[in-house]
């Protein structure tokens, strides 16, 4: 049973990963109508940035959970400024090449100088060791990555559903033109918008560093996955995201324990599922 | 919202003209390539993905369906016409035909699953398909993992072609591109490419003209996919071996980037930006990973800069259908 807990636990990790994923995904999706392809370039940048920040600066994991994302949204804010906001109006196509051009380009700077290895990343000090649950032992740091992500999924959704500027935001998704009329600064709030879901990306690379090292491809393939649980889960709701993730994640992790040689493809395979029974995905919206 | 080709000429007599003088030139370039010295093996990996991207090309260009897991069947079809000549001894007639059908039923299993949705959806499924096939080859016993299928027997094609002479070899694969690509530029021009082109630029109202898209949809990426399969299988008697990194998600960004080079929806486009690509790997070989990043610029750059691609704006230029 140990063993059962330990890959749940692996498993809502994973799964707070997607959840920050596809929530700026979606979020992003929203007001560029543009599906980010670099996400999982930024995300490696995220944790790339903690690593630069300890070993260069020696500032600590508690900064660079504030630092990282914001030096990487605003990297992302010049992205959007000098090339996505180019593309309005054309087919959302050329958004995903050019995005999938931007991932090239990161990812193979990154590799050219750090190799295809792992940097470590230590844990903090206060977050090391565990504690024994009875049940199960619990690395402390583990659960804070879970916690923790819930936190910010969950403001991340009070944010955009109740707050003024998520109504300005939800208002601006749906007609763009009108909301300019009454005097917004669309154009300002799509390159913030970006930012924002591209610093919840860097946000996950750095919880995501301390646990599977800082590598130049780590985002290379989670982002594939995180592809598949917007398919599933659809773009439509915030709230839906986050869900679709840590369920998607919990499920990742249950596999991994009762069949591991399905562990990697059982997201595929589940989205191959959700679109032959329902195929418009789980949140029923065509498109 | 803009198509993705945004000027499509009429097809004309002079533009079906231009194109017939256009195939005549290049297949007679391309026929006597073994004479001038080039490295023909470089031709015949260039062909084998000009083949691949025109079959991608069919769909985007003129379904406008942007699938991002191609590489799948290329890799599949290339495992399995490997396997059938190498395990099963198959004649190469039939080593090809198993691959492309392999691919074709791929494509129908595939096509099944991600047909119903559109756009970006579309395309996160394709590329998440395919990554899904990544891991089972991975896994799978008969693809050897990471070594992939190596040493593959050539054979004699019908019994008489040694394929196993590079200047044979070489005519085989051309005959196979040229079948391949008229075969495509047919299915353009025909009533059904017009249906599909119609999709491309506007579904609900080919909807509501009665058309089932689905289905035109359907047999364009099933088509579009044998044809990748086709090539695929071709590869296998270049290169010589069957490997993962064919079915990988680079491979399939790679054929979006040949398309995209050469020009979305034009015929010759994916020639020329096959050719363009594979002679940038060749020479920038020994830059390692700058390769990847040169590649993403000029994606960017493409997406940015020129979206007719090279043939796209000669075409523009010359006012003529390319």
């Amino acid at each position: 049973m140990q063993a059962l807990y330990a890959q749940l636990l692996v498993g809502l990790i994973n799964g707070s990963f997607y959840a920050l994923l596809s929530l700026g995904l979606a979020v992003i999706f929203g007001m560029l109508n543009i599906i980010n392809f670099a996400h999982g370039a930024l995300y490696m940048m995220g944790a790339f940035v903690a690593y630069f920040l300890l070993n260069l600066g020696g500032i600590n994991y508690w900064w660079a959970l504030l630092i990282a994302p914001i030096v990487v949204g605003v990297f992302g804010m010049i992205l959007e400024r000098t090339m996505l906001q180019w593309l309005a109006g054309l087919d959302h196509l050329y958004g995903l090449l050019l995005t999938f051009g931007i991932a090239l380009i990161v990812q193979g700077v990154f590799q050219n100088y750090f190799g295809s290895s792992g940097l470590p990343y230590s844990i903090p000090d206060q977050l090391k060791g565990g504690v024994n649950l009875g049940f199960m032992f619990l690395p402390i740091y583990r659960g804070w990555v879970v916690v923790f992500s819930l936190v910010v999924c969950l403001a991340t959704w009070f944010l955009i559903e109740k707050t003024q500027l998520g109504a300005y935001l939800r208002a601006a998704t749906e007609n763009p033109t009108l909301v300019r009329a009454f005097g917004i600064n669309v154009p300002r709030m799509i390159t913030l918008t970006y930012g924002l879901g591209v610093g919840l990306a860097a946000l996950a690379g750095v919880l995501s560093a301390p646990i599977n090292q800082v590598r130049p491809l780590m985002g290379a393939d989670l982002i594939i996955v995180v592809f598949a649980v917007v398919v599933i889960g659809g773009m439509g709701s915030i709230m839906g995201s986050i869900i679709t993730g840590f369920a998607l994640g919990v499920i990742e992790g249950l596999t991994k324990y009762f069949y591991p040689e399905a562990s990697n493809t059982v997201v595929f395979v589940l989205m191959v599922v959700v679109l032959l029974v329902k195929p418009t995905g789980l949140t029923g919206r065509a498109a | 919202m803009s198509a993705l080709t945004d000027d499509t000429l009429p097809v004309t007599p002079r533009a079906m003209r231009d194109e017939m003088i256009v195939f005549a030139v290049m297949a007679a370039l391309l026929a006597v390539v073994p004479f001038t010295g080039i490295y023909p093996f470089f031709v015949m990996q260039a062909l084998c993905f000009a083949l691949l991207a025109c079959a991608f090309n069919l769909l985007i260009g003129y379904g406008g369906l942007l699938s991002f897991g191609h590489a799948m069947f290329l890799g599949t079809a290339g495992y399995v016409s490997a396997h059938a000549l190498k395990v099963w001894g198959l004649p190469p007639e039939l080593g090809i035909v198993a691959g492309t059908a392999a691919a074709a039923l791929l494509g129908l299993v595939t096509g099944y699953i991600s047909i119903k949705r559109q756009g970006i959806y579309f395309s996160m499924i394709t590329l998440a398909l395919s990554q899904l096939l990544y891991f089972l080859y991975l896994q799978a016993p008969f693809t050897h993992g990471e070594d992939g299928i190596q040493g593959i027997p050539q054979g004699h094609l019908f019994g008489i072609f040694d394929l196993s002479k590079p200047l044979v070899l070489y005519y085989v694969v051309l005959a196979g591109f040229l079948a391949g690509f008229l075969l495509i530029y047919r299915t353009i021009n025909s009533p059904f490419g017009e249906v599909l082109k119609s999709i491309r630029e506007n579904e609900p109202r080919a909807i509501s003209l009665g058309y089932k898209t689905d289905q035109y949809k359907m047999l364009a990426y099933v088509l579009s996919g044998t044809l990748a399969g086709f090539a695929g299988s071709l590869k296998v008697f270049v290169a010589q071996n069957a490997s993962l990194t064919d079915v990988h998600w680079s491979m399939s960004g790679e054929i979006v980037l040949m398309t995209l080079v050469g020009g979305l929806g034009t015929i010759f486009g994916p020639v020329v930006g096959a050719f363009v690509i594979i002679a940038m790997q060749q020479y920038l070989a020994g830059f390692g990973q700058w390769v990847t990043v040169i590649q993403g610029v000029i994606f960017v750059s493409c997406v940015l800069l020129f979206r007719r691609g090279l043939v796209g704006e000669l075409a523009h230029i010359l006012r003529r259908s390319l």
